[in-house]
């Protein structure tokens, strides 16, 4: 269920688009959705909900959700960890350091912690080649990462601290993600 | 025209075409795997790239547009190595079974595969998406097979509306999917087959189909669909003496390739175990012997030689397991349930000799003791026009009555009379082709999507092209979906709001002044009539808002689009105060811009007791603004069964000879009985369908001949129609199943279906088509002109009429059938079946060098000027009161048709839908004590049935639905009979007061009521 803020925000969101073009929302609706899910992800019930909202057929919305990898259909963990496999990264050791997120977490990529704190996914290519290797955890960046680095905020985040950019760097390397 | 040269060869072109237009209209072949020529382009499949000199990469060009001075090259060294490429990949998702897959032969992929060489791929890839889907009868879905074209899903949004299906996924695990990935049923699915058609690989197959033969092995036959009046073209495939497969076909004149579920999956039925095969006579008729105790003819009198044959036509009726609900469907050795009833009499099976003996004997036995008039008879809107002409002039020339009506007397009369009135000609003015080119529809009392689907998929596009969609309809139907403006009146109350847009029109100066002075009379007095009716008023009375009624009047009268530049009410005028909107100015002369308005309509203005009255009511609207006899305008009576309209021309009605010329005129009459080689014809006009069944009562018809309807469920007041057949001294009943009328005949001849024989449907649009065998008939049945032919032959003979009189009986074919209809229908003069291959013809077609009236009332309407009608308002007959408080109204469901003896016998319809239903508003639901599936009694004054209930705000609180499909739950035994139209004699179906309420309360009450009076 879209909680009564992100309906707020929707509606003023749709004051930018024609009455007859709602579903030029659906992707907004659809982070909104996520965003207000306790287990990160849309619910069949979000989908109807969404498509209702925005005068669109519940498969349109679901095409939506399904092409696009930020979206989920299926329960995630509290921390959703896309991990840059492409070919920078690669070079830079990334194949090297998921070694260590695998065993730090005890599951290999596509699985969540059974405590429900971490997803771990594939990721082609997060754009941020000249941070390489990198890894985006929920939407922030992960950056020039080490095993010791990679080892240190999976800590942080077990131990409660908040997730934020490049949260093993002393300096943070960049303001806020774009997003946000 | 643009002007572009495609491999070396110059081509004028209409604007707008693409290069892959004109290049397949010229007979030019680019591969291509996802374009289809009614769906837009979608450029996914990347096959048909083209060189274009000056443009350094190659261009998709489906999408590409003809430019001036283009010059294109389809083939090219870079083109083959770039599409062997594109096919490679698609075959590296593809599994290369093309041994034993169904498509084998018919498939596109196989085809560019073979083209280009493709024997396996260069890809490495494991095959995704292994999953194979037979979720429902009618289709398979494995979309191992599917290349992802998106055919399906375009198809089902842009033409059929129903936007079941999307792309879900990404990368490889793209696929085709309902929501959640859930079964077909729960999705929005209509089963129309629409993606089966357009697949071009095994992805989507028929289920009927698996398995059942290749490409190569089937035989194709085109013929009209049986069901609704669209006249849908369809080929079937079969192999032996089964149907293998329905579809569409891209020449069909009215559908193209698109059909609905009963036109593709729903022909089943012809060769289900129930089918008569044998004539039947009812023992007692045969040796009359003296009943026993009990009332019953003694059952000993069997010869040796006979078998007893239960009234459903089987000899081992004893029904098999019911056949199996969701999931699989029975296989071909699981016997069907028969859905007819136990036996209600003891037929035998005899001869056609002595079946025949005993009809013309008990006939001629009436006309000479009774008198001609003491026979009436039920002709047929499902057979063909050459049957339906035959059975009129039994009635007329041998029997020497006008008693002979039929079910279009039920739905579309009042349009006969009031189109008639008001043009002069009561069927539909404008071709089905051409609503998709409307600037705006008005649709009212029509349930398009599910009476004629294939009708609601040209609205669809027209509204995916920006055409206004308005609705007037008491229930929320399907389309309403895809309305701008839904008008949602109290039931009955819709006249008031035809009224106020009339007001509207003239109010705010949109009529069309220049058609009413020259083409129009009787126009005082109509404006007089609605001067009063404001929209103020109709909004109290029918509780629609005024606001909306006036915006209806505009987009109506002025035809607007929904993408128009102006839509702020204000008329658009010529003299340059609206100059942005320069395609109306050139569409129309006038002074105001009009665009192109249609109205469609149905059985929801028809079926009414003011039924005539407000058919007046919709001509009067479009003749106000000038929206007819122009391509897209006009009023659209839809008709309901195959040949109906067909039936009206060839005279099954107690009024008119064949082409509609009244019985009552002597120099119309006389020529007619002249080519009939008689001196006169009867010139008293017969009864009607409701009033034979009065008459029969009354002792006045004492025998009467059915063929093809059962009004033991199609007519009002069942119990009614129930006692005046059981009052017959003798019944004849011809049919293809045993009806519920049938049960109740003397004698039961076996007929053939619409599948089984030739001749001639007339669609709602007033096209003339042929009907072609593609099975044999089963048994001993025969066509039904043939049975009338001979019944013909006999009935003279018996009536001492001269031997000439018998013999010209005898006819050989229906073709020579029709030449008879041309000498004496005047609109079907230049009709032969010669001239009906491909696109048939549009009646009238005077001579035999007509080419036929697509689009009537051009140049002047059929009764010269056309007449405006000042109508008065009258309200149902029957109207809710304390006992009954709410409106029943009836219809038909999209899965079933008519009475259901046809529908109910396909496995795949009656799978997905079984049983009839209540649809109850939530309100009335709660007040009544009502749940969504459970039990419920609807009492009207007349009757009352057991039903089920199901809770939908698809009808307004205070009205209930109910199809009249079900023998279980008929529909018609609650509707009224008392109170017919007075000029059409429609009853009215629509509208009759009824209660509702739980079969326990119902109890209770009764219960409580008992305890009163003790």
């Amino acid at each position: 269920m879209l909680s009564e803020t992100s309906r707020l925000l929707l509606t003023e969101r749709l004051k930018n688009y024609p009455p007859d073009r709602k579903a030029s929302a659906v992707i907004y609706a659809c982070y909104l959705a996520q965003e207000d899910n306790p287990d990160h992800y849309i619910s069949q019930q979000d989908v109807r909900d969404i498509a209702d909202l925005l005068d669109m057929d519940a498969t349109e919305v679901q095409g939506v959700i399904g092409f696009y990898s930020l979206l989920y259909e299926q329960p995630m963990g509290k921390y959703v960890i896309h991990y840059c496999n492409d070919l920078p990264c690669t070079l830079r050791g990334a194949d090297q350091f998921l070694h260590v997120l695998e065993h730090k977490l005890g599951i290999s990529h596509g699985e969540t912690t059974p405590d429900g704190l971490f997803t771990l996914e594939e990721a082609m290519c997060l754009g941020a080649c000249h941070r390489a290797p990198c890894m985006q955890i929920n939407l922030e960046f992960q950056e020039f990462l080490t095993d010791d680095k990679v080892d240190r905020i999976i800590d942080m985040l077990r131990a409660g601290e908040p997730l934020r950019a490049n949260m093993a760097d002393a300096v943070q390397l960049l303001p806020q993600s774009p997003l946000a | 025209m643009t002007t572009l040269t495609i491999d070396g060869q110059v081509f004028d072109v209409a604007p707008g075409t693409t290069v892959l237009e004109a290049a397949l209209a010229n007979r030019i072949d680019i591969p291509r795997l996802c374009y289809h020529p009614d769906l837009v382009p979608s450029g996914g499949c990347r096959l048909c790239l083209v060189e274009v000199e000056g443009r350094p990469n190659p261009q998709a060009s489906c999408g590409l547009k003809c430019d001036e001075g283009l010059v294109v090259h389809t083939q090219s060294d870079r083109l083959t190595a770039l599409r062997r490429d594109i096919i490679d990949l698609f075959v590296s998702d593809h599994p290369l079974r093309c041994a034993v897959c169904d498509k084998n032969g018919a498939c596109d992929l196989q085809r560019y595969a073979y083209q280009y060489g493709i024997s396996e791929t260069a890809y490495d890839f494991e095959l995704s998406r292994p999953l194979f889907q037979e979720d429902n009868p009618f289709f398979v879905r494995d979309h191992q097979y599917c290349i992802l074209c998106n055919k399906c899903v375009r198809v089902c949004d842009e033409i059929v509306g129903a936007n079941a299906i999307e792309v879900a996924g990404r990368g490889f695990t793209s696929h085709v999917a309902t929501p959640f990935d859930g079964p077909m049923v729960d999705s929005a699915c209509v089963f129309c087959g629409s993606c089966v058609q357009v697949c071009p690989t095994a992805a989507l197959l028929p289920t009927s189909r698996l398995r059942k033969g290749r490409e190569w092995e089937l035989t194709r036959q085109r013929t009209i669909c049986g069901y609704c009046g669209v006249g849908c073209g369809v080929e079937f495939a079969t192999q032996g003496q089964q149907i293998i497969y329905a579809q569409g076909y891209r020449a069909a004149p009215v559908n193209g390739e698109f059909l609905c579920v009963k036109g593709r999956f729903g022909w089943d039925f012809a060769q289900h175990p129930d089918r008569l095969t044998q004539p039947l006579v009812r023992r007692d008729l045969l040796e009359p012997r003296p009943p026993t105790a009990d009332g019953r003819p003694l059952a000993t009198a069997t010869t040796p030689t006979e078998e007893t044959v239960t009234s459903d036509g089987q000899r081992s009726s004893v029904g098999g397991p019911p056949s199996a609900v969701r999931g699989r469907p029975s296989g071909p050795g699981v016997r069907r349930p028969s859905v007819v009833g136990r036996p209600s009499a003891d037929f035998v099976p005899v001869s056609w000799e002595q079946a025949l003996d005993i009809i013309a004997t008990k006939l001629a036995d009436t006309v000479k003791t009774h008198g001609s008039d003491a026979v009436a008879g039920l002709s047929s809107a499902r057979c063909t026009n050459e049957e339906n002409y035959l059975f009129q002039k039994l009635f007329r020339a041998t029997i020497g009555t006008n008693n002979v009506d039929h079910c279009a007397r039920l739905c579309h009369s009042s349009s006969v009379t009031g189109l008639g009135m008001a043009f002069g000609s009561g069927a539909m003015t404008n071709p089905i082709r051409d609503i998709r080119n409307a600037d705006c529809i008005l649709i009212t009392g029509s349930n398009t999507a599910e009476s004629h689907p294939v009708i609601s998929y040209e609205v669809v596009r027209a509204t995916k092209l920006g055409a206004n969609l308005v609705i007037i309809d008491p229930r929320r139907v399907p389309l309403v979906d895809h309305a701008t403006l839904f008008l949602q009146p109290k039931p009955g109350t819709d006249i008031y709001i035809f009224l106020a847009m009339a007001h509207v029109i003239l109010r705010e100066g949109w009529a069309d002044t220049a058609f009413i002075a020259g083409r129009t009379e009787g126009f005082e007095a109509f404006e007089y009539s609605v001067r009063e009716v404001t929209p103020q008023v109709a909004a109290l009375m029918s509780g629609v808002p005024a606001e909306l009624i006036e915006q209806a009047a505009r987009m109506y009268a002025l035809g607007q689009r929904a993408d128009a530049p102006s839509a702020d009410g204000r008329p658009q005028t010529a003299d340059g105060s609206q100059t942005d909107n320069t395609d109306y100015a050139l569409r129309n002369t006038q002074s105001i811009a009009r665009g192109h308005s249609t109205i469609l309509y149905a059985m929801g203005i028809t079926q009414r007791s003011n039924g005539t009255e407000l058919v007046l009511t919709l001509a009067n609207l479009a003749m106000l603004s000038g929206q007819i006899g122009k391509p897209s305008t006009g009023v659209n009576p839809l008709r309901g069964q195959s040949n109906v309209q067909g039936a009206c021309d060839m005279g099954a009605l107690p009024n008119v000879l064949p082409g509609y010329q009244p019985v009552t005129d002597a120099a119309k009459r006389q020529a007619v009985a002249q080519a009939w080689d008689l001196a006169d014809l009867p010139a008293q006009p017969g009864i009607t369908v409701v009033e034979m069944m009065h008459a029969v009562l009354a002792g006045k018809v004492k025998a009467m001949y059915v063929m093809g309807e059962n009004p033991m469920l199609s007519d009002p007041n069942l119990t009614h129609v129930e006692e005046a057949l059981r009052a017959l001294d003798f019944l004849v009943v011809q049919d293809i199943f045993m009806s519920e009328t049938a049960q109740l005949a003397h004698v039961v001849l076996p007929a053939a279906s619409y599948l089984e024989k030739d001749g001639t449907f007339t669609n709602t649009e007033r096209r003339v088509q042929m009907v072609a065998p593609v099975l044999p008939a089963p048994g001993q049945s025969l066509p039904d002109w043939q049975i009338v032919g001979q019944v013909g032959e006999k009935l003279e003979a018996k009536l001492g009429h001269a031997a000439e009189k018998a013999a010209a009986w005898r006819y050989t074919s229906t073709t020579a059938i029709m030449d008879e209809i041309a000498r004496v229908t005047p609109s079907y003069g230049g009709i032969h079946h010669h001239r009906l291959s491909g696109e048939g013809l549009t009646w009238p077609c005077p001579t035999d060098d007509h080419p036929g009236t697509p689009i009537l009332h051009t140049a002047k309407f059929t009764r010269g000027l056309g007449k405006f009608h000042a109508v008065p308002v009258n309200l149902p007959a029957e109207q809710p009161d304390a006992d009954f408080p709410l409106i029943l109204t009836t219809g038909r469901i999209l899965y079933h048709y008519h009475t259901g003896t046809m529908t109910r016998r396909s496995e795949g319809l009656n799978w997905r839908e079984s049983r009839g239903y209540a649809e109850v508003h939530p309100y009335d639901a709660e007040q009544a004590g009502l749940r969504d599936g459970g039990p419920a009694l609807v009492t009207s004054r007349r009757g009352q049935v057991r039903t089920q209930v199901r809770v939908t705000d698809r009808v307004p609180q205070g009205t209930i639905f109910l199809s009249f499909h079900w023998k279980e739950a008929p529909a018609n035994v609650l509707t009224q009979d008392f109170k017919l139209d007075p000029l059409a004699k429609i009853p009215e179906y629509k509208v009759c007061a009824v209660r509702i309420e739980s079969p326990k309360a119902a109890a209770q009450g009764k219960q409580a009521a008992g305890a009163v009076e003790a």
